[in-house]
């Protein structure tokens, strides 16, 4: 662990903090121009959020400290999370805190929160937006742990920078079927985490038809704008994870020099600018699915997931 | 303070004497139970550590005499025992008060803790079988405590034949190894277990599975443990879904594990699937549950569940050459019994307290107690957080170290192995997301929002005693949680103990980093806990941007969609939190929903009034059970035939019941 | 792919930005090109809920000077009200207001919001928006044109 990685680790953490908004901004301008708009612009989320910030702290009646500090938890475990994933370099000093599965662990955590905040308002659009999103989250759960043993398998670690460096060192298995099925379920499980089309339409008005937005309903100004930047980061890290996962060239090594890590920052703004992209398109194509229809593709993604584990470990070449 | 000020209080209602006696009655057992509690504690670490200690007492029964033997193995389950009586019994003090306890229960408690601790000590069949009965009669006794509820003494019933039931199977185990080695103690047992014949050692086994399951609520045989478990007084739930189910997985882990051990792959095999099975049946039935203390109960089925998951993971990794993967899975099985223990023993006695509380157990009344009783509602928050398996919570690190078993067994072509591995990935990961599901329901319907009902809107916070009891319990999760090091000197000194698992390698290296050997994984709940408050912080400070130019903040009635207020009725209720998941497992539930319309008599188009009604049963039950029970009633029906009354008949049924014997005799 | 072959045969529909208006009030928490509203029908006949629908469709595209409708008055910057205020939606419109956070603007759509218009002299009629809450910025017109309230949307966002 040299003092580069450190600073690179700090580094994503504060990029993601900045640039998770921009992510949000440059998806919702793709789809304004495919439909033909002209849209708010890149910087939009950001001056939503500035403005957010500086309006009034409104306590609804009633709520509770778990109110109060959720949106805090959920944007802290993904801040969190920042730190650990390899974004830029390998070998963040948190990456034996925790693996993949605490990575999991530790965005469910933020769901949680948010769940039980929703429950707390004691609302009804909040009771009904919290048991939506963790029955998504319930069945996501399988589909996101099998698909991380699928890509441990071939490194025989489930800790990232491990995942990371066999795919760097072996290029070849990124084309296996293992590795396309469980690209194939992470990218469903990843749509219904961060609450897109087909799962959720983040930019809906009727709260019947809401998930994650009905469970915040109840939250204005400086928390909302927690929220939203939290949603933002998820996303974001999110889509890094993906990128990195399967396609990591660019990422700084281990031990990097100055130049590695800024072309690390490069290489991985670039991914997830493509990443991003793509996935706004393909939402101007696909209206929102029935909520009840939602389990039929989660568990589709699950049926994906298991297959490729079973795949890598009957085509994998044990190493050891 | 309690015993000061209640009978202080109490005394001005000219119920002095009565409450006197019942403070000084519900000291005496709760101290009794802590005292046992704190001797089994200590006791249980000093077998850990030390050399097996040898006990026989040849007078005590007739015939057999009584022998224990504590070794490392039996030493951890009475440590466990030990450590869940003290929290019980320090909370006891409050709550027998608080629900007037009749002389009886108070008697028997410390009896029951008596009965667990001397399980695992026992060192010969006839004193594993006594100490056996002890405990479950005990149990017995203690669930049918409140017998003047019908439920109570239906659930008596029910426990006191299925508990039965599994004694006669473990009866038949044991009297069969001991004929096969020719000794009753364990230890002959053991040195004869190589020799018996592949027969005795399947039908030792099945029935041993059979039995111990029972008592760790697994599959088939798990449906006493929904129904008793809520229906005991609260200390009493706590003690036997975080103490008593225990013994169950003890029974399993001695004779199939150690004794018996290492067993075929089928072994490993059926115990992993009868896990899984368990764990997601379990899991699933807490999510759609409605009554806080049988989805508490439920959970202890899914957690032994898992727990039964690791054992035969261990087992059939050992089977397939795998010890160094096989000591991590039994790792994982013992550090999750101990979390259980801790999380379950603190969820059900805050459910206690809710009890205690309002009278209310249905979550579908509940609501609001965060406000009313917030010492109890962050225990329960403490215990759901470490049921959900979540970062933070005392369950997660069992879990992880479990799902690393399961990912690290080797890829070499063994064709069983790359199948039950991924599915059983794939069934605790689901058994962990509804287990999520399943605690936000519990602790976000039950103690946040607004009160659902009069009782809980008039909830008051629960007596100290109750509160110390709870605060122990939430001690031991915060052990778990962050600082499983604490426990990794006893689980190595078990680890020693069973080689036939794997125990002799490695093993898993818990200390301010979990490390696992020859494996490149690692996971550090300390510093990790550590990083997310810096997280937290982080996110806190940045929301504090822009704030000069924000106006005064304001508390606001809730946003009504413009009406004027929400009444409570229109919340959430924990039916409604639970029916997506239960449309989603529909198939598996088998939901019993009717929906009745009533119509004006003037016009069928309007309506007056519509009925839903929405049963859950348990199906394994409903299709299992009953046509066994219907079985056992025809059978019996037709017996009954024989015995009509007449003495007449009756001398002739001795008479020839005596021809018969002299015949044989001959 | 015909979706593709239209997404290309239509291109950009919104019509070309015209200079920004002068600000009618400062934006409410002095960031510019940030405004959410919560829309409020008080009593309206429908017809400028569709031209507000027409403001915010990919032709005018009120979205790209930063305004945008949301569900929750929590989330709000505002409210956009249309229609005359009647009594039903008296109280309604008075909570929806009081749950928006401040600082916060009220834009008034039609002539029915701005002086009851054609319901002048209707029975179920409380008063016009302003004679109920205040008023910032009134949008006149029987309805007015999606133009009009882009541009009454521009100068309160400032952009
Ligand atoms: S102003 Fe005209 S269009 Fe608008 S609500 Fe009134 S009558 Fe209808």
């Amino acid at each position: 662990m040299s003092a580069l990685s450190i600073v690179a680790a700090v580094l994503q953490v504060v990029v993601v903090l900045v640039g998770a908004p921009f992510v949000v901004g440059g998806m919702r301008q793709v789809r304004a121009r495919l439909e033909g708009r002209a849209g708010g612009g890149v910087g939009q989320p950001w001056r939503d959020l500035r403005k957010q910030l500086r309006k009034q702290q409104v306590t609804p009646r009633g709520t509770t400290l778990v109110f109060a500090v959720a949106p805090a938890i959920a944007a802290g475990t993904t801040l969190l999370i920042a730190a650990i994933l390899p974004i830029f370099a390998l070998g963040s000093p948190l990456d034996s805190v925790a693996d993949l599965f605490g990575v999991v662990g530790l965005l469910f955590l933020g769901t949680v929160a948010l769940t039980l905040a929703g429950l707390d308002t004691g609302t009804a659009f909040g009771g009904m937006g919290s048991s939506r999103e963790i029955t998504i989250a319930a069945l996501v759960e399988p589909t996101i742990l099998l698909a991380v043993f699928a890509l441990s398998i071939p490194g025989q670690s489930a800790n990232l920078s491990a995942i990371v460096s066999a795919t760097l060192d072996n290029p070849g298995q990124v084309f296996s079927l293992g590795s396309v099925l469980a690209f194939v379920a992470l990218v469903i499980v990843i749509i219904a985490e961060t609450g897109r089309l087909p799962v959720d339409n983040p930019s809906t008005h009727l709260e019947l038809t809401m998930i994650h937005e009905a469970m915040v309903l109840e939250y204005a100004g400086p928390k909302l704008a927690l929220v939203e930047w939290a949603s933002g980061m998820r996303l974001t890290v999110l889509l890094a994870l993906l990128a990195n996962l399967f396609l990591p060239w660019g990422i700084a090594g281990a031990d990097p020099s100055l130049l590695a890590v800024l072309i690390g920052v490069v290489a991985i703004a670039v991914k997830v600018s493509v990443l991003a992209g793509l996935l706004a398109a393909g939402e101007v194509f696909i209206a929102k699915l029935r909520y009840f229809r939602v389990p039929e593709l989660l568990s589709g993604s699950f049926l994906l997931a298991l297959l490729a584990v079973t795949a890598s470990y009957f085509l994998a070449t044990p190493t050891r | 303070m309690t015993t000061t000020v209640l009978p202080a209080a109490a005394a001005e209602l000219g119920e002095g004497p009565r409450t006197a006696r019942l403070a000084r009655e519900a000291i005496a057992s709760g101290l009794a139970t802590t005292l046992l509690g704190a001797l089994g504690l200590v006791l249980g670490v000093v077998a850990i550590f030390g050399p097996t200690r040898h006990l026989r007492i040849d007078w005590l029964l007739p015939l057999a005499g009584v022998r224990f033997d504590v070794d490392p193995l039996g030493g951890l389950f009475i440590a466990v025992t030990g450590a869940v009586a003290v929290a019980v019994g320090i909370y006891t003090v409050g709550y027998a008060q608080r629900e007037h306890w009749a002389r009886f229960p108070m008697v028997v408690l410390p009896l029951f803790v008596a009965g667990m601790l001397l399980v695992p000590a026992a060192g010969s069949v006839p004193t594993f079988l006594l100490a056996w009965e002890l405990m479950a009669a005990a149990s017995l006794v203690l669930v049918l405590s409140e017998h003047n509820r019908g439920a109570v003494r239906f659930a008596g019933v029910f426990y006191a034949v299925m508990t039965q039931l599994g004694f006669v199977m473990i009866l038949l185990a044991l009297v069969l190894l001991s004929a096969a080695a020719g000794g009753d103690a364990f230890t002959t047992i053991a040195a004869h277990a190589d020799d018996m014949s592949a027969g005795t050692r399947t039908a030792v086994f099945v029935l041993t599975v059979l039995g111990f399951g029972s008592k760790a609520g697994l599959l088939p045989l798990h449906a006493w443990l929904p129904k008793a478990h809520p229906e005991a007084p609260s200390p009493v739930s706590a003690l036997m879904s975080a103490a008593m189910v225990n013994m169950g997985i003890y029974g399993i882990i001695r004779i199939d594990l150690q004794i018996l051990g290492p067993g075929p792959q089928w072994w490993g095999l059926t115990l992993m699937i009868l896990g899984a099975v368990s764990a997601v049946f379990g899991v699933l039935q807490a999510t759609v549950a409605t009554d806080l203390k049988r989805l508490l109960a439920y959970s202890t089925t899914e957690n032994m569940g898992l727990v039964t998951l690791a054992l035969g993971t261990a087992s059939l990794l050992s089977a397939s050459g795998a010890p160094d993967v096989a000591a991590i899975a039994m790792t994982a099985a013992l550090l999750h019994v101990l979390a259980h223990a801790a999380f379950k023993t603190l969820a059900f006695l805050a459910a206690g307290s809710v009890l205690a509380a309002t009278g209310l157990r249905d979550l579908d009344k509940l609501g609001g107690l965060a406000r009313r009783m917030p010492v109890t509602t962050v225990m329960f928050g403490i215990g759901a957080l470490g049921a959900s398996g979540l970062p933070m919570g005392a369950g997660f690190v069992s879990e992880w170290i479990l799902f690393q078993s399961l990912i690290h067994s080797p890829p070499d072509g063994n064709t069983l192995l790359a199948l039950a591995m991924p599915l059983s990935v794939g069934a605790v990961a689901l058994t962990t997301g509804l287990g999520i599901a399943s605690m936000v329901k519990a602790f976000g319907v039950g103690f946040l929002a607004r009160p659902r009902s009069v009782a809980a809107e008039d909830a008051r916070e629960s007596p100290m005693s109750m509160l110390t009891g709870m605060g122990l319990a939430a001690a031991a999760c915060a052990v778990f949680a962050f600082w499983p090091a604490l426990v990794a000197p006893a689980l190595r000194g078990v680890l020693d103990a069973l080689p036939e698992v794997g125990g002799d390698t490695a093993g898993v290296q818990l200390a301010t980093f979990l490390r696992l050997p020859g494996i490149d994984g690692s996971l550090s709940p300390a510093l990790l806990a550590v990083a997310l408050a810096a997280g937290v912080l982080l996110a806190f400070a940045a929301s504090r941007w822009g704030a000069r130019h924000r106006p005064a903040p304001v508390e606001v009635p809730l946003w009504a969609c413009g009406a004027e207020t929400l009444s409570p009725r229109m919340q959430y209720t924990a039916t409604s939190f639970a029916e997506p998941l239960q449309r989603v497992f529909d198939n598996v539930l088998r939901p019993d929903t009717d929906v009745e319309v009533t119509h004006f008599a003037e016009s069928q188009y309007l309506v007056e009034k519509v009925t839903f009604t929405t049963r859950l049963a348990d199906p394994v039950e409903q299709r299992l059970y009953t046509p066994v029970v219907g079985a056992v009633i025809a059978l019996a029906q037709t017996v009954r035939r024989a015995h009509n009354g007449s003495v007449h008949l009756y001398l002739l049924y001795g008479a020839i019941g005596l021809l018969v014997v002299l015949l044989v005799a001959q | 792919m015909t979706w593709i072959g239209k997404i290309r045969r239509v291109g950009r529909i919104v019509e070309p930005a015209p200079a920004a208006p002068e600000p009618t009030v400062a934006p409410p928490t002095g960031v510019r090109g940030s405004l959410q509203l919560r829309h409020v029908d008080a009593g309206s006949c429908n017809g400028c809920e569709l031209e507000l629908a027409g403001a915010f469709s990919p032709v005018y595209d009120a979205e790209q000077y930063g305004a945008r409708l949301i569900a929750s008055p929590r989330h709000a910057d505002g409210l956009i009200v249309t229609g005359v205020v009647t009594h039903n939606m008296h109280e309604p419109l008075l909570n929806t207001l009081a749950a928006v956070p401040e600082p916060r603007v009220v834009i008034a759509v039609g002539d029915c919001a701005c002086n009851r218009g054609v319901f002048a002299t209707a029975y179920g009629v409380v008063g016009s928006v302003a004679d109920v809450i205040d008023v910032d910025v009134q949008v006149p017109g029987c309805p007015p044109t999606p133009d009009q309230i882009v541009t009454a949307l521009r100068s309160v966002t400032g952009k």
